[in-house]
């Protein structure tokens, strides 16, 4: 079975021991995810978690049932299904160890239209956002000039304008 | 009014007659309200009992069952009960006392992260935090556990709460925004299952423990299409093994005729069953042949393990009667001469020249009872013999623990049905083993004199562990020998009050049967039988249902032409 990697948003009621149900079940049935988001919508009262997972198709459609019978979950949508944006937001901090470094990073951070949010004699603070590849990308950069710390949010995606999936996908591929 | 009172009042609207339970600090003010309730408490001796007992009081009548518990170690001890229930999808209300609010998090004496241990064994949970919230989370509860695909719920209760002045409102509204169960098959999923049925030459229908709500419309369905029907461990009842069309339980205990219809049928009609490992055996050599028609009112069950070509989310209320009107008669007359030919080869039976063994004192027991009774088991062997030669003839008579096979189940669950079904005969039968994992509930019989008997099929020994042993393991027995050290069973019955026997022979066995089960007084009767006794067929773990090993009689190889 093939694999690739999918973006899931999930929609939950926000009641205290939500976050706990969900990562609690993705543990227990043995989902392996890669990043966890979460944060308030635009609704008060409810949440959305993001979370990223590779896998088969069959796995997410697995983990998106069992998701969507936790009765705090409102719906379940997985983005791989439909034209989305995903974004996911770094702090970097590098190493400064010549002045001429310095000048580099200020140029490969424009190039990645990534910012600087803390300066110091040593070291370099970035702030990127964009998707998983574009992160990788970036690190992969500061690799050479020495990554002393960094942080990652995990993605967070919303589907794009008219090309939304249904919460509730048809529980099972018919014949 | 205090949060305890308004508890019992929350739960006497929702029809609540009858808890299960056992006191202790953190839930004393629920004890106190009871005192002043019209809400009948029995008094269990074991937590895990009173889990039990409530599961099986749902599973005999669709009623919800309750129990309470306390904090910390009553909580803990009801988990096993709760996963007993989650598996096997009775719906039972757990309410727990816990540590004052101010106190949780703290380690305070008694306290246990409640809502944490049990949320991945319930369908859901509540910590209460506002007296007022009790009404609303008693009705969402109940609304919960008993609606879709049924479950259990607990509701965690803080002392604090319980104490504190209800000045809020009965009247509540259920507001659950993430939980619709779909009831609604959907027409052109069913009339999708209707084409493919009618195309099958080979066609079973398979009904697990969802239909034990819907045994009326399992009936009519058989009868109007005359398909073949598979009943499984969870599903006994609901369609009448006797019955003309029956093929019996499938699986690594299942009848020849059962795993052979599976594994030559061109189609299966799966109604209310999650297709278990120990119904499909090896994944890749069930049903090989076979087109597959999920209904399920569970989304999350389809193409969980057998991938369903037709699936039908919805109630089997509502599908089955549907797919019934689509399709009228099919014509399977080859088919049936097959299976026919099947059942009149493996027909149920043991061989009678050992000592006494379980399966004649099961069928002894059926015999006696006319079948008319409920029947509870433990779990091991006793129970997959009982499985196959006393299964009941209703739906919600026959109840077991089969997802997690919980041993210490049938002692307690007899009681929960017996408060379920007053005035009804219940028969308990056990291993010498499984009773004595919640022996001390034998009080709880005696003090509410209910008429269960207690069949112990005792042969000394932890028979299935046993059974692998000797098959798979060269015979080295490790760690099953009871007999050395088992109670006189009669003796300990006779010390709670209750009537004991022992029964060392078949005459013996014959006479005394029939004799007790007219005092319709609480019994203990303790079978001693041949300890090497062997459950077949039998599929070993991991091998496929085509790969039964059927005991004294030869697997012969089967063509069905295709």
């Amino acid at each position: 079975m093939s694999t690739r990697k999918h973006v899931l948003s999930v929609t939950v009621r926000d009641q205290p021991g939500v976050l706990y149900r969900i990562a609690g079940l993705i543990a227990r049935r043995g989902y392996n995810i890669e990043s966890l988001a979460v944060a308030q919508t635009e609704t008060p009262g409810f949440s959305r978690t993001n979370f990223v997972l590779t896998s088969d198709d069959e796995t997410v459609e697995q983990v998106q049932k069992q998701m969507q019978k936790l009765i705090d979950v409102i719906k379940v949508v997985n983005h791989a299904e439909a034209p989305h944006v995903d974004r996911e937001l770094m702090l970097i901090k590098v190493r400064v160890s010549e002045p001429d470094a310095r000048v580099e990073l200020r140029q490969i951070a424009q190039d990645f239209r990534a910012r600087i949010v803390d300066v110091h004699r040593d070291a370099l603070v970035f702030e990127v956002t964009g998707d998983a590849g574009k992160m990788n990308a970036f690190i992969e950069q500061m690799r050479e000039y020495g990554i002393v710390e960094l942080t990652r949010t995990g993605s967070v995606a919303l589907t794009r304008t008219g090309a939304e999936s249904s919460p509730n996908r048809k529980p099972a591929r018919a014949a | 009014m205090n949060g305890a009172a308004a508890l019992l009042k929350a739960l006497e609207r929702q029809g609540v007659d009858t808890v299960f339970g056992h006191p202790g600090g953190a839930i004393m003010p629920v004890y106190d309200a009871l005192y002043d309730s019209p809400i009948r408490h029995i008094l269990v001796r074991h937590e895990q009992a009173g889990a039990h007992a409530a599961d099986a009081y749902y599973r005999a009548s669709g009623r919800v069952g309750v129990c309470f518990a306390t904090s910390g170690p009553g909580a803990t001890n009801l988990i096993t009960g709760l996963a007993t229930a989650q598996m096997d999808s009775s719906a039972l209300v757990a309410i727990t006392g816990n540590v004052a609010l101010p106190l949780i998090g703290t380690d305070a004496f008694q306290e246990a992260d409640i809502y944490g241990i049990t949320s991945p064994v319930t369908k859901h949970n509540y910590l209460i935090k506002r007296v007022e919230d009790i009404p609303r989370v008693i009705a969402e509860a109940f609304h919960i556990a008993s609606t879709g695909r049924p479950g259990p719920v607990v509701v965690d209760i803080p002392k604090d709460i319980q104490l504190a002045a209800f000045g809020g409102s009965f009247e509540t509204t259920i507001d659950l925004p993430g939980y619709k169960p779909t009831l609604k098959g959907h027409a052109r999923q069913i009339r999708l299952a209707a084409e493919a049925i009618r195309a099958a030459e080979r066609p079973v229908m398979m009904v697990g423990g969802g239909s034990q709500s819907s045994s009326a419309e399992v009936h009519a369905f058989a009868a109007a299409t005359g398909i073949p029907v598979i009943t499984t461990l969870m599903g006994i009842g609901a369609y009448p093994a006797g019955a003309e069309q029956a093929l019996g339980m499938p699986g690594m205990h299942g009848t020849v005729t059962a795993n052979r219809a599976i594994t030559h049928c061109d189609l299966i009609l799966g109604a209310g069953l999650r297709f278990d490992d120990r119904v499909t055996g090896k994944l890749s050599r069930f049903a090989p042949k076979a087109k597959v028609v999920h209904i399920d009112i569970d989304p999350a069950e389809i193409s969980k393990l057998v991938t369903a070509h037709v699936p039908v989310v919805g109630d089997l209320k509502d599908v089955l009667p549907r797919l019934q009107e689509e399709l009228g008669t099919l014509d399977i007359r080859e088919w049936w001469d097959t299976l026919t030919d099947w059942k009149g080869r493996y027909p149920e039976r043991y061989k009678k020249d050992k000592p006494l063994v379980s399966q004649e004192v099961i069928s002894m027991l059926r015999e006696a009872t006319g079948g008319e009774c409920i029947v509870t088991t433990e779990v091991g062997q006793h129970q997959m013999f009982a499985a196959r030669l006393f299964p009941t003839s209703k739906p919600r008579t026959f109840i077991t623990s089969g997802g997690l096979g919980t041993m210490g189940f049938g002692l307690p669950s007899a009681i929960g049905a017996a408060f379920a079904r007053p005035g009804e005969q219940v028969i308990c039968i056990a291993g010498d083993g499984s009773v004595q994992m919640n022996i001390q509930e034998l009080a709880t019989i005696y003090k509410h004199q209910l008429p269960i008997i207690i069949a112990i099929c005792n042969n000394g020994t932890l028979g299935m562990v046993r059974q692998w042993q000797e098959m798979f393991h060269s015979q080295r027995y490790s760690e099953i020998h009871l007999a050395d050290s088992n109670p006189d069973f009669a003796k300990l019955a006779e010390a709670y009050g209750i009537d004991g026997y022992n029964v060392f022979d078949r005459d013996e066995a014959k006479r005394l049967i029939p004799e007790v089960l007219g005092k319709g007084k609480p019994a203990v009767i303790n079978f001693v039988v041949y300890e090497s006794e062997k459950v077949f067929p039998m599929i070993p773990a991991g091998a496929g249902i085509d790969e039964m090993i059927i005991g004294d009689q030869e697997e012969e190889k089967v063509e069905v032409k295709a």
